[in-house]
């Protein structure tokens, strides 16, 4: 196993650059996740590591070699595409074995090997089927048994749980875990849910506007974005513009009481716009005059014991560790 | 109870039954098909089975027509040509056919250009069929311009005898008259491939090649097949093309038809006819068998 690099890598279609000189470093047997806004070059930062996009400049390393002008194939990669490409007119264990097809292993063996491979996805089963009568999760299985066939040294997945249900998404969003940690090969995943990033990388690189804007493990940047795109795009934060600049602080670090309150670092005093309750936790929407719109998320036990009215005026606090500066 | 619930309630009333709906909505369809359809088919098969003599034709029951007709040495050797003539235009339709819509699907980046260049595809069908038949004649014919042009450039010492008034000229003329209809259902299949099982292919390291026979044929077989089956129709009933271009010297099972019905022998055209259909109707058949092309109706 060995590591994929990024060193400047840019993408141009004439005029409009996509993807501009990003470096990166993917350690081995990770889990990664390209997280961005659509339009942002995730996809086609991922297009390129798997060779479906030509590199306008830079170089893509994997280990010692220089993959940039490789055909997929011969790259180590193998990539799983968003709506899963499978060839509806195979079934289900030829596509599997297809890869095998073309390097021209003989019948009985590609097809005993694309079984082992739908056994590790649960889809031994369905082997005779073809992908149309299958339904989203299991035409998913279908298409990572197909990636996986060729022992890739990196999978590559494009939006792959956008095209299912939500309560799919959430389990199939578990396996791909499982799997990635059982296989111990590194998963580069593509996704604008900021949700899945959290859940499922080791190292999460957001991307904005064809550049990587932070990356780093899921609590570095959930608990301290740099920027305030990050901090916007990742949820959770309130973005606040005080003297000091724009500062950053998660919504559930806002203390808020109806008089002030002495451990407090900072504070400030906001009117009560609306009341979200969203089961466990309720969030409080507040106007904090020139500090801009602010969100504090209270456990639902703490909200009811002293609930506040609409309207009402309030005092916010937070510890000065909790508060981020955001770079412009 | 308010008017308007009331109006509503007298014109649910009024509303027939859905079962007698769904007849009203059939019925123009019916109709359409049954007096253009049904009844002059079966007009023909009843008058296949009339009487003739030189001048007239009469109600009867007589299996002569049939009988005439399927022991008939002539027709054999004319069958036999239709078939070679509907093979060979067929096989030249679906190659050039195919490479046609294959560039103008896969290579053609824009659509702007791809729509452009399928109405060139169609410029020839502004003019009638005759018109494009005829053009050819000065451009075949002893003196036209393909025999000059060899002459001139050196490639041949005398002109070509075979280029007009032949088989070539028949199935050189069928390819120009039926290649679009090939092209036509082939086209629309292969934009409906989706492009990212191409790029699936690639990553899983199939060839240029690999990917022609591994994903597009396969994926291709319906357009290919609805070609086949416009390409096999219109050569087995055509008749004016192998009379203009074989210069009266080939027949086909079309020419045996228009020639009986020029001598008046509206029985035995009929019989004819009813052969023709039946072997056509056998032939679609067989082609349905190979392929599923409900999916792209």
């Amino acid at each position: 196993m060995s590591a994929l690099e990024l060193v400047s890598v840019t993408k141009a279609y004439g005029e409009t650059i996509a993807v501009d000189a990003i470096t990166h470093n993917f350690a081995s047997g990770s889990y990664s996740c390209l997280l961005g806004p659509s339009g942002c070059g995730k996809s086609s930062t991922l297009r390129m590591i798997a060779g479906h996009e030509v590199v306008t400049e830079g170089d893509i390393l994997l280990g010692s070699a220089n993959i940039t002008d490789l055909p997929p194939a011969k790259r180590g990669t193998a990539m799983m595409f968003q709506n899963y490409a499978l060839f509806p007119h195979l079934s289900v264990v030829d596509n599997v074995a297809f890869s095998q097809k073309m390097q021209g292993v003989e019948k009985k063996a590609r097809r005993a090997r694309a079984m082992e491979l739908l056994e590790l996805v649960h889809m031994e089963d369905y082997s005779e089927r073809v992908p149309d009568q299958l339904s989203g999760g299991q035409q998913q299985r279908v298409a990572l048994a197909r990636a996986l066939v060729t022992e890739p040294q990196i999978l590559l997945l494009d939006e792959p749980l956008s095209a299912l249900d939500p309560f799919l998404r959430t389990r199939m969003r578990a396996e791909l875990k499982k799997l990635q940690r059982e296989l111990g090969i590194s998963f580069i995943h593509v996704t604008h849910s900021q949700d899945e990033a959290l859940a499922l990388a080791d190292d999460i690189i957001v991307m904005n506007n064809a550049v990587i804007e932070q990356s780093g493990a899921p609590q570095q940047v959930f608990n301290a974005p740099t920027s305030e795109f990050v901090a916007r795009f990742i949820g959770g934060h309130n973005v606040m513009k005080t003297d000091a600049g724009l500062m950053a602080v998660r919504t559930d670090r806002v203390q808020m009481a109806r008089g002030t309150t002495g451990a407090a670092d900072e504070a400030l005093s906001a009117t009560v716009r609306d009341v979200e309750f969203l089961g466990s936790v309720v969030n409080i929407s507040l106007d904090g005059g020139p500090t801009g719109d602010l969100i504090a998320t209270l456990p639902d036990s703490r909200f009811f014991d002293q609930p506040v009215e609409i309207g009402e005026s309030v005092f916010l606090s937070w510890k000065a560790e909790d508060a981020h500066h955001l770079a412009a | 109870m308010a008017p308007g619930a009331a109006s509503k309630e007298t014109a649910v009333s009024k509303a027939p039954s859905p079962e007698k709906a769904s007849w009203f909505l059939v019925s123009p369809l019916v109709l359409v098909l049954g007096v253009f359809l049904v009844l002059p088919i079966l007009t023909i098969v009843t008058v296949s089975f009339w009487d003739y003599n030189e001048y007239n034709f009469f109600p009867a029951f007589i299996l002569e027509n049939y009988s005439y007709l399927l022991t008939s040495q002539v027709t054999l050797a004319t069958y036999l040509k239709t078939f070679k003539f509907m093979a060979l235009t067929w096989v030249f339709c679906a190659v050039i056919g195919f490479t046609v819509a294959y560039f103008l699907a896969f290579h053609v980046r824009s659509l702007p250009m791809q729509v452009v260049l399928f109405l060139i595809c169609t410029v020839p069908f502004w003019t009638s069929n005759i018109i494009r038949m005829i053009s050819w004649i000065p451009f075949l014919g002893r003196n036209g311009i393909a025999n000059s042009t060899l002459i001139s450039a050196g490639v041949i010492d005398e002109p070509l005898e075979w280029l007009l008034f032949s088989d070539f000229a028949v199935v050189l003329a069928f390819v120009h008259l039926y290649c679009l209809f090939m092209v036509v259902p082939i086209f629309n299949t292969m934009m409906r491939i989706d492009r990212s099982l191409i790029e699936a292919a690639r990553d899983a390291g199939a060839s240029g090649f690999q990917i022609l026979t591994n994903v597009i044929i396969p994926l291709t077989k319906p357009g290919i097949m609805i070609g086949s089956i416009f390409v096999v129709t219109l050569v087995m009933g055509d008749f004016i093309t192998v009379r203009f271009m074989s210069g009266g010297q080939s027949a086909s099972v079309g020419r045996v038809i228009s020639n009986e019905i020029a001598l008046l022998q509206y029985p035995a055209a009929a019989a004819s006819a009813v052969v023709l259909l039946i072997t056509v109707l056998i032939m679609i058949g067989i082609m349905m068998r190979f392929v599923d092309i409900r999916k792209e109706l």
